[in-house]
């Protein structure tokens, strides 16, 4: 395949039967390889519409600031985005975060400021807020609310499932930003509403939930939960399992949150195989193993790999 | 009948600090009147007039109430329950 530039080739993702975790010919499963973008994860689609939408509003003059409060992905891909289009860019970014994303960002050229630990992103999301207030000049694209981040996947991702794949029964992904499953969701609401939207959404450790108030919660702006049929949450311990297995027994070598994934499309495969339904459940590899390799979610037994993730933020 | 409920540390004030305590109860709604009596206080944190509170999440065996019965879920012997803030991922 060939594209003009790097942006250009954003998307256009393979998707992966797994015939050995499938369980029968009748309930299988799909990898969508998103690790196969630019910067290696989904985010690539949601930075490059997000910072596209920006210019064609005309909120974004070359040499500007972008400020976001990130895990790390997005980052990594409005980084890219941005060096390409000529913008600066600031994350804010939980410390609790893998040694190697902070160095992706910086390559990039990315500037970096850490939030606490506790509260995970969501102490990253007021940080960022209180910065963009006191520097109104710089622009804040503000992934967890912004409808260009879920157009990306309404766009791109949605139809490219619906394309390779129109068999599909189940759509799996992960429940950060929301952007994937909504705009995935909302794609097959309008085209093919039968498809079950299902969202996985990582269980860290307690730090991660180390609110001072439970009013202070955050649910992103972009999430609309009609559009979702079930919602799952899933622990460490099931997500290193299943980024093991995706590994050992069809060769995909993916990060912790897709192990999450996995372990959800898993539990709808089971039943739909034991209630004797045909099945094409589609789910999304974020990423790649790369970014977390310093985490010692690979080695040693899962148990081990469960202690050295408590704590961070895996996903 | 006995029900896990595991609970997030910021409610653990009303639990004596226990990470899991056990309920009693054959619908969320149930187990929840059940662990206010035990621990007097932990039910307005979870409900408001509307029900769960916006930003409670509830989980039963792993998949979020909201998208079961609600309050109505039900739930029986060897079921866990997990609560938690809603936080940012991304």
């Amino acid at each position: 395949m060939r594209f003009d530039s790097l942006l250009q080739s954003v998307g256009h993702t393979p998707l992966i039967g797994l015939p050995r975790l499938s369980p029968s010919s009748d309930v299988r499963l799909w990898a969508k390889l998103e690790d196969r973008n630019p910067t290696g994860s989904v985010k690539d689609r949601a930075a490059l519409n997000m910072i596209l939408q920006a210019e064609a509003q005309g909120l974004l003059r070359p040499g500007c600031t972008l400020l976001e409060p990130t895990s790390g992905n997005t980052g990594i891909s409005l980084a890219m985005v941005a060096k390409q289009r000529g913008y600066n860019l600031i994350c804010v970014m939980p410390e609790n975060t893998s040694v190697e994303r902070t160095q992706l960002l910086t390559m990039w050229g990315a500037t970096i400021i850490t939030s606490p630990a506790a509260g995970g992103s969501n102490e990253a999301v007021r940080v960022a807020k209180g910065l963009a207030a006191q520097n109104p000049d710089w622009v804040m694209l503000y992934q967890y609310g912004n409808e260009a981040n879920a157009q990306a996947h309404y766009d791109s991702t949605g139809p490219e499932l619906l394309s390779d794949l129109p068999e599909i029964t189940h759509f799996v992904a992960g429940l950060g930003t929301t952007g994937t499953l909504m705009g995935v969701g909302r794609y097959f609401r309008d085209h093919k509403p039968e498809v079950q939207i299902v969202a996985a959404e990582p269980r860290y450790g307690e730090v991660v939930y180390g609110l001072r108030n439970i009013d202070e919660g955050f649910i992103p702006e972009l999430y609309d939960a009609s559009l979702l049929t079930s919602r799952f949450s899933v622990g460490p311990l099931d997500a290193l399992k299943r980024t093991r297995q995706l590994l050992e027994i069809e060769g995909i070598f993916a990060g912790i949150s897709t192990g999450a994934i996995l372990h959800a499309a898993l539990g709808i495969a089971k039943k739909a195989d034991e209630a004797g339904q045909v099945a094409n459940i589609a789910f999304i590899v974020c990423d790649g193993g790369w970014k977390y390799l310093s985490t010692g979610a690979y080695e040693g037994t899962l148990a081990e790999a469960e202690t050295k993730i408590e704590g961070q933020l895996w996903a | 009948m006995a029900i896990e409920v595991r609970v997030p540390t910021i409610l653990r004030v009303y639990t004596g600090g226990e990470k899991s305590v056990n309920a009693e109860g054959d619908t969320l709604q149930a187990v929840i009147t059940n662990l206010e009596v035990n621990y007097p206080g932990i039910g307005g944190r979870l409900l408001d007039d509307s029900g769960l509170r916006r930003f409670v999440n509830v989980y039963l065996n792993d998949e979020d109430v909201r998208f079961l019965d609600g309050l109505n879920t039900s739930v029986g012997d060897q079921d866990a329950i997990t609560i938690l803030p809603a936080v940012a991922g991304g």
